[in-house]
């Protein structure tokens, strides 16, 4: 039969050596393998303390974005629930009303937005379908959480705080959300 | 002082002795386990536990409280009587090796001369095997008792394993006392010991390789953990243990290997006797103290052995098992014993 590649390595079916049947060499040859481990760099990050540093297009938890006044840019379009293959979002539009201009850039937004994490395959299509930048996949994960019920974020959780009246959770949300 | 012919201050001192040194094996087993993770931590290029305490120290008692803080449970169709006697069988069985293990010279105190050593009975070696032995009927007791097969069957490989390499054990040990001509551990370290003797280890190298495999069989360690082979056959004996009584098997898994570990350094390797050092020109309480760290360093050799040799080979297949024992380690054994009786022969003309 013809090789798929020519890496194939033919076993060796001969009848051990005398040495080899001793066994106590290769023993002794796996264990100065072992040894030799003790002194190899441990590959090991002290997880709480130190955290692996993500890659710059690492597709993390979202954040629902504000404009330069501290507005929320959502506008309650659907064009990322429509986008996202696993149909994680869903959210409820609402009208703005009027002395709501500081909150909200446009006519109208998002008076209820929910992501399932659990269902949510962190692909960044919602990012890459919003026109209004609005939502943006951060540097940081799901944490663990108890329940179902937990894993289902809603705009509290989603929404970056705002810059003027809360700059340095602002700043905290900053450093992990590439924004 | 002596009352009803005993000499109590004897009874109070050898007492006190147990009292120690049963602690200490405890103890020194407790942080087998952990060195043990860190050993096999190390070589597979982890960290190995390291949260409980500074460098992970406390991990050890953290182990044991979970192990007494689990549900202790008993199968309703156990042998209650026997699956609570199983695990202290092997416990006992362990821990009463120790008695005859001469662990260093006399100590003088309150101007009394102490021996190091729990009973310098004249049968020494041959009691620890025959305590070592009684360590297989807790494998039995436990693995019968829990009433499911696979635990019986887990035992039986267990003490048949035990039974066919404490033959080839029994027969290297022969040729050790061929040259000693004593069956008391006292007597065969101190031979050791005197000035211009070798250790045991330069006349017998190949009833210590023998030897060693032997007690590694015997500790259930890998390469022949085939009784709780822990992945591909089930667990084993302790499969229906929990909480403390499974940590009583495990333990005294350890508390074997400090004590095979001890008879090794006994027999072949001078006790606790100090290479190049004549230890008849020191104080004698100072010999004793260089004499038990000695003994001490040697054991913790051993361990990191066996801990090393686990960590690197995978476990063998039963009839590997049982062809190595039978078919090779015995033969060896039986020429390696005849060798040396001819060698003694012809030594005596």
């Amino acid at each position: 039969m013809q090789a798929l590649t020519n890496r194939a390595k033919e076993v060796s079916r001969e009848p051990m050596t005398f040495m080899e049947r001793l066994y106590l060499p290769n023993i002794v040859k796996g264990m100065a393998i072992t040894f030799s481990h003790i002194f190899k760099k441990q590959p090991t990050i002290q997880y709480p303390e130190q955290k692996r540093e993500f890659s710059p297009v690492f597709r993390g938890l979202h954040v629902l974005n504000r404009d330069a006044e501290g507005r929320e840019n959502c506008t309650a379009c659907g064009l990322c629930a429509v986008a996202c293959p696993a149909e994680a979002i869903t959210m409820e539009a609402a009208e703005r009303m009027p002395g709501e201009e500081h909150l909200y850039r446009e006519e109208k937004y998002a008076a209820k937005y929910e992501i399932n994490m659990l269902r949510c395959i962190f692909c960044g299509l919602c990012e890459e379908a919003c026109p209004k930048d609005a939502i943006y996949l951060s540097e940081t994960f799901a944490p663990a959480n108890f329940t179902r019920k937990g894993f289902i974020y809603g705009k509290d959780d989603l929404l970056i705080p705002n810059k003027n009246n809360a700059p340095e959770e602002y700043a905290a949300a900053r450093g992990a959300a590439r924004v | 002082m002596t009352l009803l012919a005993l000499d109590w201050i004897l009874m109070l001192e050898k007492l006190i002795l147990i009292a120690i040194i049963v602690f200490a094996s405890l103890g020194i087993a407790l942080y087998t386990t952990f060195s043990e993770r860190k050993v096999a931590a190390v070589l597979q290029d982890r960290p190995g536990p390291n949260r409980a305490g500074p460098m992970g120290l406390l991990q050890p008692l953290a182990d044991g409280l979970k192990l007494i803080m689990k549900e202790e449970i008993i199968p309703n169709s156990a042998s209650k009587g026997l699956f609570i006697l199983g695990p202290a069988m092997a416990m006992t069985a362990a821990l009463m090796t120790c008695a005859v293990i001469p662990w260093s010279s006399s100590v003088e105190l309150f101007g009394r001369k102490i021996d190091l050593q729990i009973a310098d009975i004249n049968i020494g070696i041959l009691y620890v095997f025959g305590v070592v032995s009684m360590g297989v009927y807790g494998i039995m007791i436990g693995g019968w008792a829990s009433n499911n097969k696979f635990s019986l069957m887990a035992a039986l490989r267990g003490a048949s394993q035990a039974i066919s390499y404490e033959l080839a054990m029994g027969v290297a040990l022969i040729a050790v006392l061929m040259i000693s001509g004593s069956l008391s551990l006292k007597t065969i370290v101190d031979q050791q010991m005197a000035p211009g003797a070798w250790w045991n280890i330069v006349y017998q190298p190949l009833g210590f390789i023998l030897f060693f495999i032997c007690a590694m069989a015997e500790c259930n360690r890998t390469p022949f953990d085939l009784p709780e082979a822990e992945n591909e056959l089930n667990m084993g004996y302790h499969q229906e243990y929990s909480s403390m009584k499974l940590g009583f098997y495990l333990f005294a898994e350890y508390v074997n290997m400090i004590m095979s570990s001890a008879v090794m350094a006994s027999l072949y390797f001078g006790g606790y006797d100090v290479p190049f050092l004549d230890e008849s020109t020191l104080a004698p309480n100072i010999a004793a103290i260089i004499g038990v760290l000695s003994l001490l360093t040697k054991i913790v050799i051993f361990l990191f052995l066996f801990m090393w040799i686990r960590w690197t080979i995978p476990r063998f297949r039963y009839d590997q098992l049982m062809n190595l024992g039978w078919k090779s380690l015995i033969p060896l054994a039986l020429v390696n014993m005849l060798a040396t009786g001819a060698v003694i022969l012809w030594q005596q003309g």
